[in-house]
């Protein structure tokens, strides 16, 4: 589609009118596709495709489905929209893309609002083309009467400059022009109040200076200002909407659906329309989607999200369950007693939303510049107007200084250099698998001193690992590895993956049965076999995370489990303690367990079985001890902690919740780019200084030059461009 | 100097007509997908018919 509009951009606007029909087609065959997922509009993820092969592939393979009307693939987005008849499920659809060899995930639309955030982008980028238009033009002219235009030449350069300049900043400075009302109708200033008085003031004089054929006017300048400050402003916003699109999506991946359990059945609904008393299916493997208290069937629950323990909890009827634990073996079925506002998940969510106003109180290095600004220009810009109207009695050359002043002290480098520097820090964490979610992230990254981690799902996999296997006999393993097979149950996966690793060949059991919640059981070489928990097969429960195998008459035989180590791991806290910070481990889980995981990775400071207002405790308490802590973590435990931290990082893994309450999202499995991360933000705050520094010396110069009166518009434009541009290059000199 | 009168206009219709052409492109979606459309001129299957 891409390659015919574009060789037919030229055709389009020479004769708008030949170029309607086909336009109005194009739109009809895929523009509205791109835009909103209309009614019916299914939305798959697709992590995988990476080239033209894969589009068209995917495309082809949805389009071909039974029902697919049209189907799309965002390669930017990794993402296919497929409109489609309404029987048509995601299921099916995430199975034809699986089928043609790429892995496809169902996202929620409602969850996505990118066409917002995409309004507000396209009309910065109109305002910023106009803008640039404008500049462009008027500084062709303003060259003209640089190098020497005079009179009559001079007056009508001047005045076809206004009839550019004016409505072009009357349609891009908008945007400053409303922050700068919004600020000044609360009686404070911000940093639009100089930027809408600079461009104002210039017009002005500059129109007045053209009627009475004045010999300077600064048109240019003001147009050039709207542009370089909505160059900023665009940057600005792209990253933000960049880091918006990809949290949205990692939310939109948890498409909220329950299977509620009525008179006539089963029923797929939406988990917000569920109410107190309702009875739902949880299926094996999925997670609570309510709090409640289970009214049928046991089973098994992993409640390391909410708790950090890896050792899984018996369910069996009349158990309080809370959302977001995972269920792992039977179905069972749940009476909701709370959901949505009232669920322990919401109320979690409520306690971040408090310790989120102590961040937002952070000032950061922008704004306090900005503080320092705005006021001074404006004092400054006074004090010379008022000065040579003193001095001399002439208004109107009063009133062309205060104007040179304010255009000359340009905030270009707050307005443009800073985001230019988060752009290119953001893009360089997101090529390393980092979202940066909040504007002063990297600010606030780049000053912590000491690491807080957390350890389940978070160091780890939160997947069990078979300890020690080499020291079990083959014939237990391979007996253990067949019993195994009945079972999707994690430690079950984990005694297949050993096995296998082993190259022991699963022993063949007979009448094989999973008994929810206990283990599986089968008939082995006529003797009856069992592979479960403690209690179930006769034997002593113990801290560690373990199965137990009997072989009917015999003593059982323990299989020990450690979770599985994340990538990176060991990179990751090594690399930190090379950077000089001081590493912690905090854990909800057993201490034994703890322990000995932090034995592997050389970290002292440790603290185990701590509830998660005990590690919100402790990094409050670091915090009060003047230490700038970054926290790491997943679960609904470390939520607090998350929200309490200086700065915060969890994987995509991690619950919603402690998304929300990060400042980073880690977006692969690997954990090893933390390092990298504090380089960087590091690196980009003292790019941020330097250009504050860079901008200042400009001011240093050229503001003494303003004030007494020498300044030319050509003076004016050349500061102000070289201080753009040279702020601009240093910004991406980031490492 | 009188040759002014025409230039000025030409060079301001010219960049006018690029100003138009560059909105055209925002309001029909051209820059959604830029990795996309950068690999799809690759692939060889044509939409000079597109479904009905």
């Amino acid at each position: 589609m891409s390659d015919s509009t574009y060789s037919e951009a030229p055709s389009a606007s020479a004769c708008p009118a030949c170029d309607v029909t086909p336009m109005a087609r194009r739109l009809a065959a895929s523009g509205a596709l791109d835009d909103l997922p209309e009614r019916g509009a299914l939305m798959l993820s697709l992590p995988g495709v990476h080239c033209a092969l894969c589009i068209t592939t995917v495309e082809r393979a949805l389009e071909a489905h039974p029902g697919v009307n049209s189907a799309r693939v965002n390669l930017t987005l990794r993402r296919a929209t497929v409109e489609a008849a309404p029987d048509v499920t995601a299921e099916a659809l995430i199975e034809t893309v699986n089928g043609v060899g790429y892995e496809a995930h169902e996202l929620d639309p409602s969850a996505l609002s990118a066409t917002v955030t995409d309004r507000q982008g396209r009309e910065l980028l109109m305002r910023l083309a106009v803008a640039g238009f404008a500049a462009m033009n008027v500084m062709l002219l303003s060259v003209a009467v640089w190098s020497g235009a005079a009179d009559a030449t001079r007056d009508l350069f001047h005045w076809i400059s206004a009839a550019i300049a004016i409505p072009a900043i009357a349609f891009s400075g908008q945007p400053f022009f409303r922050n700068a009302w919004a600020a000044l109708k609360h009686g404070r200033l911000n940093m639009d109040v100089p930027i809408t008085l600079a461009i104002l003031l210039a017009l002005g004089t500059s129109l007045y200076e053209t009627a009475h054929s004045g010999e300077h006017a600064y048109f240019d300048a003001a147009i050039s200002l709207t542009f370089f400050l909505l160059a900023g402003r665009y940057l600005d916003h792209r990253t933000r909407a960049i880091a918006r699109s990809a949290a949205e999506e990692l939310a939109a991946l948890e498409v909220a659906r329950a299977d509620l359990l009525t008179e006539a059945g089963e029923e797929t609904v939406d988990v917000s329309t569920l109410a107190p008393g309702d009875r739902i299916r949880v299926r094996a493997g999925g997670r609570m989607p309510v709090d409640g208290v289970i009214a049928e069937g046991t089973s098994e629950l992993d409640r390391s999200l909410l708790t950090g323990e890896t050792l899984p909890v018996f369910a069996e009827p009349g158990r309080v369950v809370s959302a977001g634990e995972v269920n792992l073996t039977g179905p069972l079925v749940v009476e909701v007693t709370a959901a949505g506002k009232d669920s322990s998940l919401h109320r979690m969510a409520d306690l971040v939303a408090m310790a989120e106003t102590t961040r937002n109180r952070y000032t950061s290095l922008a704004d306090k510049a900005a503080g320092l600004y705005a006021p001074g220009v404006h004092i400054l810009s006074l004090v010379a107007g008022l000065g040579w109207y003193v001095y001399t009695g002439d208004a109107r050359l009063a009133i062309n200084i205060a104007a040179a002043v304010l255009i000359i002290t340009c905030p270009c480098a707050l307005g443009l250099a800073v985001p230019a520097v988060t752009t290119a820090a953001s893009g360089r964490l997101f090529k390393k698998g980092m979202l940066i979610k909040s504007g002063t992230a990297l600010e606030r990254l780049a000053e912590i001193d000491t690491v807080v981690f957390d350890k389940t799902g978070t160091l780890t996999l939160g997947a069990p690992e078979l300890e020690a296997a080499e020291t079990h006999a083959p014939a237990d393993l391979s007996l253990a590895a067949g019993l195994a097979q009945a079972s999707s149950h994690p430690l079950s996966k984990a005694l297949r993956e050993a096995a296998e690793q082993a190259g022991i060949a699963p022993a063949l059991v007979e009448s094989l049965v999973e008994v929810p919640g206990y283990g599986t059981e089968g008939l082995w070489q006529g003797r009856r076999v069992r592979l479960g928990r403690a209690s179930w097969v006769g034997a002593e429960a113990g801290v560690q995370t373990s199965a137990w195998l009997a072989v009917d008459g015999g003593e059982p035989i323990a299989f020990r489990f450690a979770d599985r180590m994340r990538p990176g791991a060991e990179e990751a806290v090594a690399g930190l303690r090379d950077a000089g910070l001081s590493v912690a481990l905090i854990s909800g889980d057993a201490a034994p367990a703890v322990h000995a995981f932090a034995a592997r990775l050389g970290i002292e400071d440790v603290m185990a079985e701590a509830l998660p207002e005990e590690k919100a405790a402790r990094v409050a308490a670091l915090s009060a001890e003047g230490r700038h802590v970054l926290m790491i973590g997943d679960g609904l435990n470390d939520t607090a902690a998350l929200a309490a931290a200086h700065a915060s990082i969890s994987p995509a893994t991690a619950l919603d919740a402690a998304r929300v309450a990060s400042d980073i999202v880690l977006l692969g499995e690997d954990i090893g780019a933390v390092p990298a991360a504090v380089t960087t933000a590091r690196s980009a705050v003292t790019r941020i200084k330097e250009n504050f520094t860079i901008a200042t010396v400009y001011n240093f110069i050229a503001v003494p030059i303003a004030i007494a009166g020498w300044a030319t518009p050509l003076a004016a434009a050349l500061a102000m461009s070289a201080s753009s541009i040279t702020v601009s290059l240093n910004s991406l000199r980031l490492k | 100097m009188e040759v002014l009168v025409f230039l000025i206009p030409i060079s301001l219709f010219l960049g006018g007509l690029g100003l138009v052409a560059f909105f055209w492109t925002v309001k029909t979606d051209q820059y959604d997908d830029p990795d996309g459309d950068s690999h799809r001129i690759l692939s060889d299957e044509f939409d000079d018919h597109p479904k009905e």
